[in-house]
């Protein structure tokens, strides 16, 4: 499976579209993470534990919005984007989606 | 006497994160800066169209995210801004080197796969949370940095 948030995979021809395919995940963040968050959010800087657990979501997307293609038939995404909403205040959904196409 | 030790330990609280989190932000575009220059030659550009695509070898899709907050007393400066209208500096500069880091961690990624360029990069951000309980405010933001890495034939 190929992903590109190009219109086309570079150097492949796309031979058939299957339409929009998506996939998402919502992550709580947990209390161990929380509290040193809440601690750094008073000095300020990157907060890691919520780079890290953002990164790994991102992937699970793509890993969902993956398999959704490959049920169509699917060999590339293409077009991907990338969206985040935070649902509560103690999670948030990741979204991964884009066009399920067929390459040569 | 309760109400004035209160006050007291938030101003002792707003020094130390005034200074800590100025340490933290000089030491950051520091980093940011360095970093920049290790990666000059991978350009990320936004256009889709890069190259002409027979020299194309492999495309792989890349991204770097970055989490981050401002300080305490950076937010309450903000706050006192946010009354009377007008450039928040303090968020300004926040934001710019989460964003050239998100570009970084990116080009990072795209260095590990073996690309000459990344193309079509998009940036994405998204508010994770507030400063008070009322959901209110500013807060930890996240931003991403994503786009396709190509390799070329040489």
């Amino acid at each position: 499976m190929i992903y590109s948030n190009l219109d086309c995979i570079p150097g492949k021809e796309t031979v058939e579209h299957y339409g929009i395919v998506q996939g998402s995940t919502v992550r709580a963040r947990n209390i161990g993470v929380d509290c040193l968050a809440g601690c750094k959010n008073t000095i300020g800087g990157e907060i890691k534990g919520y780079s890290k657990l953002l990164e790994d979501s991102r992937k699970e997307a793509l890993e969902r919005m993956g398999q959704q293609a490959m049920q169509l038939g699917a060999d590339a995404v293409i077009n991907v984007r990338f969206s985040t909403a935070a649902i509560t205040a103690g999670a948030a959904e990741i979204l991964a989606y884009g066009t399920a196409v067929k390459t040569r | 006497m309760g109400s004035f030790m209160q006050l007291i330990f938030t101003a002792v609280l707003l020094v130390v994160a005034f200074f800590v989190g100025t340490t933290i932000e000089k030491k950051h575009y520091k980093a940011v800066k360095e970093k920049e220059e290790e990666f000059a030659d991978l350009p990320a550009i936004s256009s889709k169209k890069v190259v002409d695509l027979n020299k194309i070898v492999n495309t792989k899709l890349v991204s770097g995210c970055i989490v981050i907050s401002n300080d305490a007393f950076k937010k309450l400066v903000a706050q006192v801004y946010n009354i009377f209208g007008g450039r928040i500096s303090v968020y300004e500069t926040l934001l710019d080197r989460a964003r050239r880091e998100a570009i970084i961690r990116m080009k990072q990624q795209a260095r590990t796969f073996g690309a000459d360029v990344v193309a079509n990069t998009r940036f994405e951000t998204s508010r994770l949370g507030a400063t008070n309980n009322r959901g209110k405010g500013m807060g930890v933001f996240e931003i991403l940095a994503y786009g396709t890495a190509i390799k070329l034939s040489k």
